[in-house]
């Protein structure tokens, strides 16, 4: 595809700097002459990541038993690149009577060979998926960029590296199921309908599909509308991987094709990762079903600083916890919480380092801080904003940082001093925005974390090992951080409390949400 | 136990080094001991591994080569460094490469190229370097106070930095003494770096804290603390003869020791990483850290060197690179 596109969000940066670098040049000659008094400073080059690896097709098709077929419903809709607001390509948006084509495949599929197949050679599949995920990791990684808008620097380092991650890890269990429950009897469950969020499209895919795979279940699949592109990508990687048709299916659409997913009466198991509006729909409509369900949804995940922390680096971690992905992180580390003698210090702290973040065309290698995902999630973080604005809090953003002109962009910012009754301490964001206040003892950390309807993850920063233990103790979160933060593993496992969801993936405990066990 | 403020704790009979017998310290020190921040030693890895992945290219690129060259400080510490050696090296800092190299031909018209900061050379050679340099603006420094071992008597250390000013020795680069760092006796490692201070006079100090000798990221940050209260004006992280030396992380560790200061008191103390800077990849990494760390304004010889010798040949390469577009090939380039 062409790059003409990604030329016009090159921030435009300041003339100055490359005046400045001319005379610095001189300057700095013999012995560093000090009379001009001005402060010599550089610019980093934008560093453009290649699209010409990726080829985008104009009009996408569904990926239904084995082959890319037009859909029946003969709808399309656009997918944008959001850090230019214009239009990658065309989606097909699959109806009642194509998610039904793909379930009988799947179904056809699991009776058929899947189930037949040993574990043995199931895992087979699974680390050939994987080893060409590695392959055509940076093919992977420009896409997931141009429809994500998340920093090449993350889907190159972090999102693709964990997608293949998650295939090796499940392939290597494919076999050895019957220690996932040692001392049961474990089998498949069947067709399973799987719906995911646009944050991590392909991470989320590979959480869903390496699992049920492993576990010998066949897969229907729908990614969230605004980011396909790398799930049918994946699509391709299982044809040449010669998956047998009809094992994994994707068909693309928005709620309506995801309702009819979920409600499909093949599937024998839902599992949903987004929002908890959805997910509480989603509930209701399986109440009285047989089928399983896992939820894994939103977050208002406290991060907790002590005192006795190694504060420089909690400021890292407070700024991988918050600003990683634009913030759309369910399990992001949303509320922090810090002990009030060193709140100043620390906040002081925070604001010197988001100066400098750089927020830009997601391509750029030196991008820190990305596009945010839709004109729409750009619009409720905006209104979000105000809210806070309005509520009170002292609101905070780095004013050095320039945005792009075209794009959907968003400086990270926090409000400091907020109360936990303000909307921003109870309402997810799902974007840049953090919230600060400060707590006096670690019971009061415990309680101000616990003081929420959601319990996805929590972060604590303390030196004393015995302090981060305890208090991990007291939190009512399913992942909690320990001196880092946003820190993911196939072999740890990842779920929530209370509004967060129910379920875990990954890991063993994963492996039981896809098995049948006796 | 604190005695008064300000009063120092009195020094062993003889100038040789003891471990005070009753744990006494000032209550500066103690003030530091009690205020010196923790470091996690992944996460200040994993920070420190950011600035290898930013890309400076093109006119940034020539500036910032330019820059780092500038703020080399030349060095050789040999027991088997002689006059003719130093005068060699004085050379090498007064022309990097040849008159020829330093025209650009196809345009007609004169490289400019920074001379390196200062040579770096044993006290009994300053007197050899002094008279080398003389007519620039290339600084001498030397390294005083039982280098690299700083296992002497303090008397032993005072003479030497004295000596090495009087030679005229415009920057004194000392090291703490880690017998006592290591053993707990903060008190002395603080009292040696203000008796070194005074007696640098108008010369500029920097302490060399050893960072490959103290075992941790905490301690790395406690001696630079310590250095930085006692009156360095820089702080350095090695001598060059104990692996590791520099590395980014801890670099990283007290360059935002540096910064905290700053916050505190306003006062911008200096930062040298030394040794282990080969190329100008590195160099350019570490730049690249000092702008998003402490910022722009440490971005000057006065506030950041190099301690290397190495890294002068592979920035002129860089150098000659950006403004020809090819690379010269190694022989190009002096040895020393």
């Amino acid at each position: 595809m062409s790059t003409s596109s990604t030329e016009n969000t090159k921030v435009k940066r300041d003339k100055t700097a490359a005046d400045g670098e001319a005379a610095a040049a001189t300057k700095v000659g013999a012995g560093g002459d000090k009379s001009s008094g001005r402060t010599f400073d550089f610019d980093y080059a934008p560093s453009i990541e290649s699209t010409e690896i990726v080829k985008i097709q104009p009009q996408n098709k569904l990926f239904i038993d084995g082959k890319f077929v037009t859909p029946k419903s003969a709808k399309y809709f656009a997918t944008m690149n959001p850090a230019t607001g214009e239009k990658l390509a065309e989606i097909a948006d699959a109806n009642g009577a194509d998610v039904d084509l793909a379930m009988s495949a799947a179904s056809r599929a699991y009776t058929k060979t899947w189930s037949k197949l040993s574990g043995r050679e199931r895992g087979r599949y699974l680390f050939r998926i994987a080893r060409i995920i590695q392959e055509r990791a940076r093919e992977l990684a420009v896409l997931e960029t141009l429809d994500n808008g998340k920093p090449i620097r993350e889907s190159r380092d972090v999102d693709v590296p964990l997608v293949a991650a998650h295939f090796f890890y499940h392939a290597g269990w494919a076999d050895k199921l019957e220690y996932a429950a040692p001392g049961r009897t474990v089998s498949s469950l069947g067709v399973v309908g799987q719906v995911i969020p646009w944050n991590f499209p392909l991470l989320m895919a590979a959480w869903k599909i390496a699992p049920a795979l492993a576990c010998g279940n066949t897969v229907v699949l729908k990614p969230a509308e605004t980011t396909s592109l790398s799930a049918l990508l994946l699509a391709e990687i299982f044809q040449e991987a010669g998956l047998p048709d009809g094992v994994v299916n994707i068909v693309t659409g928005a709620g309506a094709t995801g309702a009819a997913v979920v409600n499909h009466s093949e599937v024998k198991k839902v599992a949903f990762t987004g929002s908890t509006e959805v997910g509480k729909i989603i509930m209701r409509s399986l109440a009285g079903t047989n089928k399983r369900l896992t939820l894994e949804l939103g977050g208002k995940s406290a991060h907790i600083i002590f005192e006795d922390a190694a504060l420089d680096q909690a400021v890292e971690g407070v700024i991988n916890g918050i600003y990683f992905n634009q913030g759309h992180v369910c399990c992001a580390g949303s509320r922090l919480l810090v002990e009030e003698s060193i709140a100043n210090v620390f906040v002081e702290k925070l604001k010197a380092r988001m100066q400098k973040l750089r927020v830009g065309n997601p391509l750029d290698k030196n991008t820190d801080i990305g596009a945010i995902n839709s004109e729409g999630e750009l619009k409720k973080i905006r209104s979000l904003v105000a809210t806070g604005q309005a509520e009170g809090g002292e609101f905070f953003e780095p004013t050095d940082i320039r945005l792009p002109e075209k794009g959907y962009y968003h400086r990270p910012c926090f409000f400091n001093n907020v109360a936990a009754a303000f909307t921003l301490s109870r309402t997810e964001v799902f974007g840049p925005v953090l919230t600060i206040s400060t707590f006096r003892t670690a019971q009061e950390a415990i309680a101000k974390a616990n003081d929420t309807q959601y319990g996805l993850a929590a972060g604590i920063w303390s030196e004393k090992g015995s302090k981060v233990y305890k208090v991990a103790q007291g939190l009512k979160a399913g992942v909690i951080w320990a001196n880092t933060y946003n820190k993911f593993d196939p072999t740890s496992p990842f779920g929530g409390y209370n509004e967060s969801g129910f379920g875990r993936e990954g890991g063993r405990h994963g492996l039981l949400s896809y098995l049948e066990v006796k | 136990m604190i005695t008064e403020k300000g009063t120092m704790k009195s020094k062993p009979a003889g100038g040789v080094y003891a471990a005070p017998a009753d744990g006494a310290v000032s209550a500066a020190v103690a003030a530091i001991i009690a205020g010196a921040r923790k470091i996690d030693e992944v996460g200040a890895n994993e920070r420190a591994d950011f600035f290898t992945k930013r890309s400076v290219k093109k006119q940034s690129k020539l500036a910032v080569l330019n820059l780092a060259l500038s703020m080399c400080d030349l060095t050789t510490l040999e027991g088997a460094d002689t006059p003719g050696k130093v005068i060699q090296l004085c050379g090498k800092a007064r022309f990097p490469a040849t008159p020829e190299m330093l025209t650009d031909k196809a345009a007609g018209k004169a490289l400019v190229i920074p001379s390196v900061a200062a040579v770096c050379v044993y006290p009994s050679l300053v007197a050899v370097a002094a008279k080398a340099l003389k007519g620039t603006n290339i600084k001498i420094a030397s390294v005083a106070t039982a280098f690299p071992s700083g296992q002497g008597p303090l008397e032993a250390k005072i003479i030497d930095t004295k000596f090495a000013v009087e030679q005229g020795a415009h920057e004194i680069d000392m090291v703490i003494n880690r017998g006592a760092f290591l053993s707990g006796d903060y008190q002395t490692v603080f009292d040696e770096i203000v008796e070194i201070k005074k007696a640098c006079g108008e010369a500029h100090l920097k302490v060399i804290l050893e960072t490959g000798e103290l075992g941790s990221y905490d301690r790395v940050r406690l001696a630079s603390d310590i250095a930085i209260e006692a009156g360095g004006d820089f702080i350095k992280t090695s001598t060059g003869k104990v692996t590791p030396a520099a590395t980014l992380p801890v670099t990283l560790v007290m360059l935002q020791a540096i910064q905290d200061h700053y916050v505190k008191t306003g006062k911008k103390v200096g930062m040298k990483p030394a040794g282990g800077i080969r190329t100008a990849k590195q160099a350019i990494q570490y730049l690249c850290m000092v702008k998003e760390t402490v910022g722009a304004e440490w971005l000057t010889p006065d506030l950041f060197r190099f301690g290397a010798s190495v890294l002068v040949n592979d920035l002129l390469k860089q150098i000659f690179k950006e403004h020809t577009g090819r690379y010269y090939y190694d022989k190009v380039f002096s040895l020393d």
